[in-house]
């Protein structure tokens, strides 16, 4: 049985670790409200853009813009966009484990892959692959749109230079407060928005009556890199969000484990105080017996 | 006066939302102004000075690249970053003009086209912040 002195000490370091995870668990709920409120901000901004691009895009399929260009494939670049910190469950690792599924499978037909990573916890884990190309560290803690805009202009410079023929997101994007899974898109060549098929023929009614300046070709041209720097953005806010919302749980998680084992503790020390307890009886009445005797 | 509605959204929300008599932006073919009942049209932004008046009350925002759409007697902007003429520290923009054309000549000698475009962007940006202050300030 362990000494009476060792267990305080010990349920001591626990509660103080519980006080640590508790409170990183009440910054992780309000900075989550932050990124949440960050995220609803963007949607409207988010939300006319892509309504706009549809509108010119729909009849744009097989232009020579070059970020829409089409080319055989041989070489894919991987942007991963992960937290800076860790300590928030398996969040990244689930991240960097879909990344890495992603590389086997093109690696398995044949294509040349090349990692960018967002956050320093992509990049700790890509580092020493040697195929990490960029890295973009420390700025997930609060980042703004020209954060994003420098990420997707080195991006698109390469893939103009063609040291990339296609390229690839994968970050955790937020469902809620439990659930953030890793997700794929697809960054470049962009695609063209195809409308849905009932309102089709209106918006082509529509987009026929708007005078554009310069023409829609043009437009196009200025609005697809903007296009980029949004979901670039997009992701961003995504992991931000997740990240704390994982955070969040992880450290409940870490808060409740504390309280059992302190639990469990108390319960040790009480048995052995009792212990120690009942043996001094016993020689208090071992003497008493001894002295009538 | 028949009024529009002006609406300049941005990554970090809405920056105005309300009925203005006229507004004029920095469109890439020029300076246009939109009044009540335009036709729908749709053109990009370049970085400049955007204004619009209201109650014979003239305001000044500064905004960087982007897109305006004009449909159903509204007006949208769709910019990277909006600021009033009167919350843009003129200090601090006179300091990144200084430092953005130091940047654009080094990179010119060294024929870096990212940091070129970069720098001129920036320079961009100076220009209009130091614009739209001055006009701002009446």
């Amino acid at each position: 049985m362990p000494g009476l002195k060792d267990v305080k000490e010990k349920i001591k370091g626990v509660k103080k670790t519980a006080q640590i995870t508790k409170a990183m668990n009440m910054v992780a709920s309000a900075k989550l409200r932050g990124a949440q409120e960050k995220m609803e901000r963007f949607r409207p901004y988010a939300g006319k853009f892509a309504e706009a691009m549809r509108d010119l895009s729909s009849g744009m399929e097989g232009s020579d813009l070059p970020l829409m260009e089409v080319r055989e494939v041989k070489k894919v670049e991987i942007v991963v966009v992960t937290s800076d910190r860790g300590l928030c469950g398996s969040f990244n690792a689930n991240i960097i484990k879909t990344a890495e599924r992603l590389r086997k499978q093109y690696e398995a037909e044949g294509k040349i892959v090349s990692f960018v990573t967002v956050g320093k916890k992509g990049t700790q884990a890509f580092k020493r692959s040697g195929k990490l190309r960029v890295q973009f560290n420390d700025i997930m803690g609060s980042f703004q749109m020209f954060n994003a805009r420098a990420i997707s202009q080195n991006i698109t410079a390469a893939f103009l230079d063609g040291e990339s023929d296609q390229v690839d997101i994968v970050y955790g994007r937020f469902h809620s407060v439990a659930i953030q899974k890793p997700e794929r898109e697809e960054l470049l060549p962009i695609k063209p928005m195809i409308a849905d098929e009932e309102d089709a023929p209106v918006r082509a009614a529509m987009s026929g009556s708007y005078t554009y300046e310069p023409d829609p070709e043009e437009i196009m041209e200025v609005l697809l890199p903007l296009f980029l720097n949004v979901q670039i953005y997009h992701a961003m806010l995504e992991v931000g969000a997740s990240e704390h919302a994982a955070r969040m749980t992880a450290m409940d998680n870490a808060t409740n484990a504390c309280k059992d084992m302190i639990t469990q503790l108390t319960r040790l020390y009480n048995k052995a105080r009792q212990a120690a307890v009942t043996s001094e009886l016993m020689d208090i009445v071992g003497g008493a017996e001894a002295l009538r005797g | 006066m028949a009024q529009i509605h002006l609406e300049v959204v941005t990554p970090n929300g809405a920056v105005v939302s309300e009925d203005v008599d006229i507004v004029t932006a920095p469109g890439v073919g020029g300076e246009f102004g939109v009044l009540a009942n335009h036709a729908p049209f749709l053109s990009t932004i370049r970085t400049g000075t955007l204004s619009f008046k209201k109650d014979r009350l003239t305001k000044y925002l500064m905004v960087t690249g982007g897109f305006t759409e004009v449909s159903n007697n509204k007006v949208t902007f769709l910019v990277e970053s909006a600021e009033y003429g009167q919350d843009i520290d003129v200090e601090r923009a006179l300091r990144s003009k200084e430092r953005a054309e130091k940047r654009l000549l080094q990179a010119q000698q060294a024929a870096e086209k990212i940091n070129r475009v970069r720098a001129e962007s920036a320079l961009q940006r100076a220009i209009a912040r130091i614009h739209t202050a001055e006009l701002s300030r009446f």
